[in-house]
């Protein structure tokens, strides 16, 4: 079959060729666009399609609760609050573990498995080996990213401090549960391989070695559908309560589950806010392009409707030149989109511990950018298309006019200064064309709002890591116990090698409530002077603890809806289990992990204790820090040592493999946008100007000398850009950190002279870049054409 | 009377052009705009090159100005050989020595009637005031209007202007009065006239109009690339004295 291709059409092909290094850059930038919004939804949706299938495979349980002990009798009990529909009781115990290739010691969280049969809840899904045997004491299977941190496999052993004792343990199995996908070690920000490990052994064994024999301390539920969360909740602690039980909480609070749909409603707010920032940019470049294109072609647009075309037949021309640059680019976003979405689910597969599906092409997803990007297509290019439309026959084929000039205010202020006659016409020309240029300033000084945007995660998160390990929390490691201690136990501590300053610290898990609103944090005890672990205020100042009252996180207190001096109600989930209704005297700025603070003394009174620790920050001397390890592993009660040290190494880990990635892809299309903008007013400017370059060139000018015109508008236009970026990068930066905050984190605003630098410096590269190929450009002027033709 | 030899005083040559060819070649196409073209121009005199279009006329004056290189053949502009200069000499002899006067002016629209000119005296190495310049061809009192603001005539007038505000040797025009109708042409051509005849500027003016014959000292006709014939032109007439 011969494809006929009528003229029309031919034509619009080649003027498209004419133009494909412009072409090339709009699509880019739409493309950009577009790949971003699929990559971040694509990766959004395998997130959460792969967290959900993980859960329902395992049977994730709905409702969590940990007592001190109950007989296995009060089981039926559970089952019978209306709305469970499997409850599964168990044992959890932390130990200490000592590993022959760490000096620090490391923790272990032991859970016990079912007699018979595999776990009806949370099972583990064993990857290797096999599940450990109920008969054999000394047998356990281990998370598959605890035995790789470590080089274990199955049938290598390891020692662990069981109850005092230290016992030898060998690997039968390795596995990963939905329980643990986010694994936080006790007081851990961030997940660590090394230092915590997750393993099963069999409920007998367990029962054994921790007394509870015929009892458990741990019970999970699946819900019937349609139950009520809270009612069986409340039901649940109110049969737990004689029992130490600490609070049930639903799947939502659960630690793992927490953090990983954090990360998740992260990515899809950062998914929302870029793409439709490139795709304005995209607009803007193609009405800029359309409608030069348009303005040249004046003559043959007059020509065609002579010849008898109508208005819409001229308009569908130009308008399916804007669509078949959108569809390039959506077509180079799609591909792009997918590539770096499957880069991200490669990252997100390292990272998190739970099997991840592919990024499959989404149609939802694919149709959502489709639309978009075509939306974006017309914005930009309907206004140009009505300019061919509207052009009348006659006008369009009358030559046009010479460009007016005149002398404005900003003429007649430079005109007191010698200024040559080619640094007049650049400044000429960017007021003649104010909104041309004002659109290039805008373009440009996105792409540098856009870098801006992406470093300030950066300068966030180290203004978070200077405050929060180097302000507030600046104790070398934290010695957690088992159980609560007498304050004396600081004076041990103290004796301990190596140990150079101490400070207690004293945690009681709460509710806090305000009316329908409630919260299950932790109130934190802080000794008044306290050198380690301090409490600031937004400028960073050192607190004292309120004597009386409640010093509560603005995050916390936003999401209660409390303000200063409002009541909240105190629900203490252990021991005694006190309510009582706290005044909030001081409201604190934190940007990482929320919680409530107190007065030491006034925790104890809340408790109705006497001096009582659950945990001593510790400065080390790192010299005999090794000694203190190995003391500290032996130590029956220490349910984990958290090392500031590790802590940031893994907070800087995680930042670098998670959001460093994002950040280099937004920097990459940032600095994308920046060129496709200044190419695309080089290039116009250059198509523009040919002819009066080509004269100055005839009348002697040289080739640097007219490049100088040509480019020295640029130069102008991009120095004027950069400080409209950096305002205003600054105000999308401060508009995008309360929206990336989650409940876990704050972004604080902050940006740092070097994040402006970066920007400029990238962008300026761009232009310069863009600069240099135009100059070929004018290099290959052809003089002797140049003079015949008209305008 | 012998070439070169006028009242019996030997001429200084501005231009000597010995066997000059130029061939286009486009895609597979072999176009001979030039086909051995021998020519001298002296200095101080008026000619006008004559011909069909595509006759080689206007290849031959972007030759002599520097603009295009010719494929075979030597031209010499007094002791500078331009068939063996770099681009950038060109650029340099063209800044120093041309001064061209195009069809459609070529003004740059940013800039008044007076910054035209003054680009390019601001590069040239002796150029006479902007002012005085566009007082030569009758337009100081439109020294401050953009080229938007002029008519057709003023504004060749003020590219004239500009082409010998720095005093050039010689002056390429080609077909500066093509665009006008005749009583603006003739003004146009006055301008050219006094410029030849105060500066002593060599001068090549390329037009398809016979009727301007008349105020040059040799007449150039060209036909297919070639010169048919050199005509001295003894009885040379004032611009206004012209009729087409």
């Amino acid at each position: 079959m011969v494809v006929r291709i009528d003229s029309l059409n031919r034509k619009l092909f080649r003027d498209l060729w004419r133009i494909k290094g412009q072409a090339l850059a709009i699509a880019a930038v739409v493309a950009c666009g577009i790949a971003l919004m699929i990559s971040s939804f694509g990766t959004v949706t395998v997130l959460e399609e792969s967290m959900n299938a993980f859960y329902d495979r395992t049977r994730f349980a709905d409702v969590f609760a940990s007592l001190k002990r109950a007989p296995d009798s009060l089981k039926e009990d559970i089952e019978r609050i209306p709305g469970v529909s499997v409850a599964e009781t168990r044992i959890i115990a932390a130990v200490n573990l000592d590993l022959p290739n760490m000096a620090e010691p490391a923790t272990g969280q032991l859970l016990s498995l079912p007699e018979r049969g595999t776990p009806l809840l949370n099972d583990v899904i064993i990857l290797s080996g096999r599940y450990p045997s109920a008969q054999r004491p000394n047998e356990v299977a281990i998370t598959d990213a605890f035995a790789n941190a470590h080089g274990l496999t199955v049938g290598d052993s390891f020692k662990a401090i069981i109850n005092g004792n230290k016992r030898s343990l060998e690997i039968v199995g390795l596995g990963m549960t939905a329980e643990y996908i986010y694994a936080l070690g006790p007081g851990s920000l961030m997940p660590d391989d090394r230092r915590f490990g997750v393993m099963w052994m069999g409920r007998k064994a367990l029962a054994a070695a921790f007394d509870l024999d015929g009892a458990f301390n741990n019970v999970t539920m699946s819900l019937q559908l349609g139950a009520s969360e809270e009612e069986v909740i409340r039901r649940l602690d109110t049969l737990l309560e004689p029992y130490g039980g600490v609070g049930a909480y639903a799947r939502e609070d659960q630690l793992s589950n927490f953090f990983l749909n954090n990360e998740i409603t992260q990515l899809r707010t950062s998914g929302a806010i870029f793409p439709p920032v490139f795709l304005l940019v995209a607009a803007f470049l193609l009405n800029v392009v359309v409608s030069r294109i348009v303005a040249t072609e004046r003559e043959q647009i007059g020509l065609l409707k002579a010849f008898g075309y109508n208005d819409l037949e001229v308009g569908w021309i130009y308008l399916k030149l804007v669509l078949i640059l959108v569809a390039i680019g959506l077509a180079m976003g799609m591909a792009l989109g997918l590539w770096m979405g499957g880069g991200m689910i490669n990252m997100y597969t390292t990272y998190y511990k739970f099997p991840l599906l592919d990024l499959g092409i989404d149609p939802g997803v694919f149709a959502s950018a489709a639309i978009v990007s075509l939306v974006a297509g017309l914005v930009g290019g309907l206004g140009a298309v009505r300019q061919a439309v509207k052009l009348s026959p006659a006008v369009a084929m009358a030559p046009p006019v010479p460009t007016s000039y005149k002398t404005g205010a900003l003429s007649r202020f430079f005109s007191q200064f010698t200024i040559s006659q080619p640094t007049r016409m650049i400044f000429r020309h960017v007021t003649r064309f104010p909104v041309r240029a004002s659109l290039t300033i805008i373009g440009v000084a996105f792409s540098v709002a856009l870098m801006i945007m992406s470093l300030f995660f950066l300068d966030s998160v180290e203004r978070v890591i200077a405050v929060y390990f180097f302000q507030a929390e600046r104790q070398s490691l934290t010695v957690s116990f088992v159980e609560p201690r007498p304050a004396t136990v600081e004076q041990e501590i103290q004796h301990l090698p190596g140990v150079i300053q101490t400070q207690p610290t004293r945690s009681v898990a709460v509710r806090l409530r305000n009316g329908h609103l409630s919260d299950r944090k932790s109130i934190i005890g802080i000794v008044p002077g306290a050198d380690l672990n301090r409490l600031l205020d937004s400028e960073q100042k050192t607190i004292e603890p309120p004597p009386g009252g409640l010093a509560l996180s603005k995050h916390i207190a936003k999401d209660l809806n409390l303000k200063l001096g409002d009541l909240v109600t105190v629900e203490v989930l252990q021991e005694r289990r006190p309510v009582e209704e706290i005044k909030i005297v001081r409201l604190v700025e934190e940007y990482l992990g929320f919680q409530a603070y107190m007065h030491i003394d006034a925790v104890n009174r809340l408790m109705r204790e006497g001096p009582t620790v659950t945990g001593i920050h510790v400065m080390v001397d790192s010299r005999y820090a090794d000694d203190l390890y190995s003391t500290l592993k032996d130590t029956p009660g220490v349910a984990g040592i958290a090392q500031q040290t590790a802590t940031l190494a893994s907070f800087r880990e995680t930042m670098d493999n998670t959001m460093n990635v994002m950040i280099g892809f937004y920097v990459a299309l940032a600095s994308l946008i920046a060129f496709g903008v200044a190419y695309n007013a080089a290039r116009i400017a250059l198509s523009e100007r040919s002819r009066a370059l080509a004269s100055l060139r005839v009348l002697g000018f040289t080739r640097e000398e007219v490049t100088y015109i040509l480019l020295g508008e640029l130069g102008i236009l991009t120095l004027v850009s950069l400080p409209v970026g950096c305002v205003l990068g600054d105000s999308m930066a401060l508009a995008m950190s309360p929206m990336l905050s989650t409940d876990l984190y704050n972004f604080p605003f902050v940006i740092e002279n070097a994040t402006y630098g970066w920007s400029v410096v990238v962008v300026c590269i761009s232009a310069v870049l863009c600069g240099l190929i135009t100059r070929r450009r004018v290099f290959g002027l052809d003089l002797v054409t140049a003079l015949k033709t008209r305008e | 009377m012998p070439d070169g030899m006028q009242d019996g005083t030997r001429l200084t040559e501005t231009f000597r052009a010995e066997g000059i060819t130029k061939v286009y070649e486009t895609g597979g196409l072999r176009v001979e705009a030039l086909r051995g073209v021998d020519l001298t121009l002296y200095e101080g005199e008026l000619v006008v090159l004559l011909g069909p279009s595509g006759s080689g006329k206007s290849t031959l004056l972007n030759i002599l100005g520097g603009l295009d290189l010719p494929t075979d053949g030597q031209l010499f502009f007094k002791d500078l050989e331009l068939t063996a200069c770099s681009p950038h000499d060109l650029t340099i002899y063209r800044r120093d020595h041309v001064g061209f006067v195009f069809q459609f002016y070529n003004l740059i629209p940013s800039l008044t009637a007076r910054e035209n000119v003054a680009l390019v005296t601001e590069i040239a190495e002796d150029p006479m005031a902007a002012d005085e310049a566009l007082e030569m061809v009758g337009l100081e009192h439109r020294l401050d209007h953009f080229p938007s603001q002029l008519s057709g005539g003023e504004q060749q007038r003020v590219a004239i202007a500009r082409a010998i505000a720095k005093r050039p040797d010689v002056l390429l025009c080609d077909e500066p009065t093509g665009a006008l109708d005749s009583k603006t042409g003739v003004v146009v051509l006055e301008a050219l006239d006094r410029a030849n005849r105060e500066l002593g500027t060599t001068t090549a003016l390329i037009t398809h109009n016979a009727g301007i014959k008349d105020m040059s000292e040799r007449v150039i006709r060209f036909a297919d690339g070639q010169i048919i014939s050199v005509d001295e032109n003894p009885h040379k007439k004032a611009p206004e004295e012209l009729t087409w």
